[in-house]
């Protein structure tokens, strides 16, 4: 069982990089439009009725 | 005229009526449209190669608005321009953009706006209806009448705008959100272990090792996620007064510093788990009601939208384009056709007909002569008009209606929710058992009184009295909203389930606020669908809002087509001379009248002789009437209050199957007979969409706004429809009482866990691991209960969707 003592500060290290990593994305503002972006992968497709 | 099986219009999706509406080819197909302006905004779209967006779109796009006189040049204006952000050569625009409806509506602005030369870059956000415009070498004025000719509204915001304060507010509840649920997870994985741990052994090290590992990751969450909660609790007490935040700030902290206290001492329970479910639940709901929120939009920013930010003033013999907030009493200003009043004024031209449906609820545009007096938020019908200024900014009507409508709102007799009258008892009651618990063993045996005393405090943390009624209205809240109905305020819940009495408005509301051809007569030899041709191409040539219900045929070209203010439009068409208007106006060139003049009647004659008559009418919206019959039926009183004459609202209220009405109200009067039916002890729901109801929204107990209406009836509802369907209603209210009842049996089964397991605490006879895994189960149990109203229920009459249907027809 001495394999959590490495894992569970390992567990909170990873928890601290998530939230960090949440942090910096709501700072550079990803989370503002979360329905528009999902759109541009299709911008320069052609029209996706022509099949 | 019989309306065969009206089809959704292409662009807009209304019901498209007439016998020949005008089609065009998008994707290579043939479409058929409603009107002109959704037949121009198709191609367009469709010309600038961005057909794309009714395959994309899961919404149907605005009707755009009648083609009215050019006023965007004053966007050009210095004082437009002070609201703009320069940057090395290029200047950057914040707008705000109405009409939004889906992410295909945002994707096609940019598109557009980024074809225009000398665009930069443009963004456009749905969910905040924000966009932003990076330009150089485009005048402002292109930029707002391309979005204009696409069906939205652009508004100017300034560089100040309350978009940063919400967005702040966002990032930091996002960020709450984030710490309480990573921390919640982890918490919870180090739970399972310590409750297998207890039920078949482990070593006091590892179990030790687990707690202090649980305290530090709970630690932030308990400080930085509850700050919201602490913040509530302790601004109420200041008030002197009990609201939910209080019970839950003291569980919070309760739970937590005696789960700390355990883990540092090395002995008693923990129940780090609970306090880290219940904190990220509630942030949860708080969060999404806050988006909701800021949807609507506030009253003050609503208001800006009403009314234009730059007029004309007259000095001399010239005009200069002044910012509103410049103007005194006494200047004398030029309102063009087709634009909005901007301040409260009598009027200096002969004659204007103006439309204040949205501020009076009357929805015939009314004939104004020199010297009376015009209302800030007037739609300028026909003419352009001189006004002299008699009041600005907030000594307008339309201000003064607003500010009813945010003292109302303050002095709502706010409905006392289930869960904040059974708060102090419950805290009163555990304190009194705690009290109890400890003098009763300290006489027993002192050393067992702490553990005890404790117990009793953990095992009652509210917690799930906590969590039943935030989780039930959450998740009606989601359920609502993926069906276009928009919840506000989460309180609205408990108060639309009471409702015994409704006030609808009429123009907007129960009708769709637009007239409509009802009937027409035959008065001589022509064909009526000739007829209907004439009149088609006469009425391009008037601005008024009866002539968009004949927009939707094909015309003939017009030669020296002139219109008479207040009478009607003379025009020459295939070499004869035609009238449409009034039957007077008509008579003078027609000769006399072959059947009696109707009022609401337009009629149309050559040269001595008479054509047509045609009746219109402002229609019924399709749901009303089945609508206002599942209302009946669920056992609420109906009545409509409008500020339109006895005659019209007489007769959409026979339409609409409601006995009751009441016409010709002032704002205040609605407000009025509101609060009379209140004091009877009525609960009473008012579903509006104008400015006008504003006042009364403010003070009912909850309030339904048409997503069509103004933004300021908009800004102020409890529950906002998005798509304008009536049929919604009942179905808000048959959820809103399903919620109720899973509150209650929420509520029930907290009190009966608390009630059942408080005793046994104060005996000492609950080990410490089963009173945690006690209260993490009667958490799920709530939330277990909470999840079924996830599933709104359908309703049994609508199919696919539009936007469905259409993307499944344009692959076939």
């Amino acid at each position: 069982m001495t394999i959590v003592f490495v894992l569970i500060p390992l567990g909170v290290v990873l928890t601290g990089l998530a939230v960090w990593a949440f942090f910096w994305a709501v700072r550079t503002e990803q989370f503002d439009d979360l329905d528009s972006p999902g759109w541009s992968v299709l911008e320069d497709d052609k029209r996706a009725s022509d099949d | 005229m019989s309306d065969a099986a009206p089809r959704p219009c292409f662009h807009c999706g209304l019901p498209v009526t007439g016998a020949d509406a005008p089609t065009v080819e998008i994707n290579k197909r043939q479409e058929t449209v409603c009107c002109h302006g959704c037949a121009a905004a198709a191609l367009l779209i469709e010309s600038a190669g961005l057909a794309d967006y009714y395959l994309r779109r899961t919404s149907p796009a605005p009707r755009p608005g009648t083609p009215a006189t050019d006023s965007w040049s004053a966007y050009d204006r210095p004082e437009a321009q002070a609201a703009l952000i320069h940057n090395d050569g290029r200047s950057t625009t914040n707008l705000l953009v109405e009409g939004l409806r889906c992410a295909a509506c945002a994707w096609l602005l940019e598109r557009r706006l980024l074809q225009l030369p000398g665009v930069t870059d443009a963004t456009v956000n749905v969910m905040t209806g924000r966009g932003r415009v990076e330009f150089a070498d485009v005048k402002l004025s292109t930029i707002f009448r391309t979005i204009a000719d696409l069906g939205y509204r652009a508004h100017l915001l300034g560089r100040a705008d309350s978009l940063a304060v919400a967005l702040r507010e966002r990032h930091a509840a996002l960020k709450r959100l984030a710490v309480a649920g990573l921390g919640m997870m982890q918490v919870m994985m180090i739970a399972v272990a310590l409750y297998a741990g207890a039920s078949t052994g482990m070593s006091p090290v590892i179990r030790q090792y687990l707690c202090v590992a649980s305290l530090v990751i709970a630690t932030p969450v308990a400080l930085y996620g509850g700050a919201p909660f602490f913040a509530g609790a302790s601004s109420a007490l200041r008030a002197r007064h009990l609201t939910m935040d209080v019970p839950v700030s003291i569980g919070i902290l309760l739970a937590f510093v005696l789960s700390a206290v355990a883990t540092l001492r090395d002995s008693g329970a923990v129940y780090f788990d609970s306090v880290v479910m219940v904190i990220f639940l509630l942030l949860l709901g708080r969060y999404f009601e806050m988006l909701a929120r800021h949807r609507a939009g506030s009253t003050v920013e609503a208001l800006a939208r009403v009314v234009p930010a730059v007029a004309r003033r007259v000095v001399g013999t010239r005009t200069e384009d002044v910012p509103v907030a410049a103007l005194a009493v006494g200047d004398v200003v030029e309102v063009e056709a087709g634009a909005v009043m901007p301040v409260d004024a009598a009027l200096e031209s002969p004659l204007a007909t103006v439309d204040e449906s949205l501020i009076t609820g009357e929805s015939r545009p009314v004939t104004k002569r020199a010297g009376d007096t015009v209302l800030a938020g007037a739609l300028n019908v026909q003419w352009p008009a001189l006004i002299r200024v008699t009041a600005t900014g907030a000594a307008t009507v339309l201000a003064g209606i607003v500010q009813l409508a945010e003292r109302a709102q303050a002095e709502r007799p706010r409905a006392s929710r289930l869960a904040d009258r059974i708060a102090p008892a419950f805290i009163g009651f555990v304190l009194i058992c705690a009290a109890a618990t400890c003098l009763v063993w300290m006489w027993i045996d002192p050393a067992k009184a702490w553990g005890a005393t404790i117990a009793v405090l953990v095992v009652s943390c509210p917690c799930a009295l906590s969590l039943a009624t935030p989780v039930a209205t959450t998740a009606t809240a989601a359920a609502l909203r993926r069906r276009g109905i928009l919840v506000t305020r989460t309180d609205a819940f408990e108060a639309l389930a009471a409702v015994d009495c409704a006030l609808f408005d009429k123009t907007g509301t129960l009708t769709e606020g637009r007239p409509r051809i009802v009937s027409s007569d035959r008065l001589g030899a022509t064909s009526i669908e000739e007829c209907y041709r004439i009149a088609g191409a006469l009425e391009r040539h008037a601005a008024h809002p009866i002539a968009r219900a004949f927009a939707a045929s094909a015309t003939p070209p017009v030669e020296n087509a002139s219109a008479v203010p207040g009478a009607g439009v003379e025009g020459w068409i295939e070499g004869r001379r035609y009238r449409i208007g009034r039957a007077s106006y008509v008579e003078e060139i027609a000769g006399p009248s072959p059947a009696p003049a109707a009022d609401a009647g337009v009629c149309l004659g050559g040269d001595g002789r008479w054509l047509a008559r045609f009746c219109w009418e402002d229609t019924l919206r399709p749901s009303a009437a089945r609508a206002l019959a599942a209302l009946t039926s669920s056992g609420l009183s109906l009545e409509v209050l409008s500020g339109d004459h006895p005659r019209a609202v007489a007769s959409v209220a026979e339409a609409a199957g409601i006995k009751q009405w009441r016409a010709a109200l002032s704002p205040k009067e609605k407000m009025d007979r509101l609060q009379e039916l209140q004091r009877r002890g009525a609960r009473v729901m008012v579903v509006g969409d104008g400015i006008n109801d504003a006042p009364s929204f403010g003070a009912a107990d909850v309030s339904i706004a048409m997503g069509s209406g103004s933004a300021i009836a908009r800004a102020s509802a409890d529950v906002i429809i998005l798509g304008g369907d009536l049929g919604e209603i009942p179905l808000a209210i048959e959820e809103a009482r399903r919620t109720r009842t899973v509150i209650r049996q929420n509520l029930l089964w907290a009190l009966i866990y608390n009630a059942a397991s408080i005793p046994l605490a104060a005996f000492g006879m609950v080990p410490p691991w089963i009173a945690a895994a006690g209260m993490s189960l009667s958490s799920l149990l709530v939330i277990g209960n909470a999840s079924r109203l996830l599933r709104a229920r359908k309703r049994d009459d609508t199919g696919a969707s539009l936007p469905a249907l259409r993307r499944a027809e344009l692959r076939a």
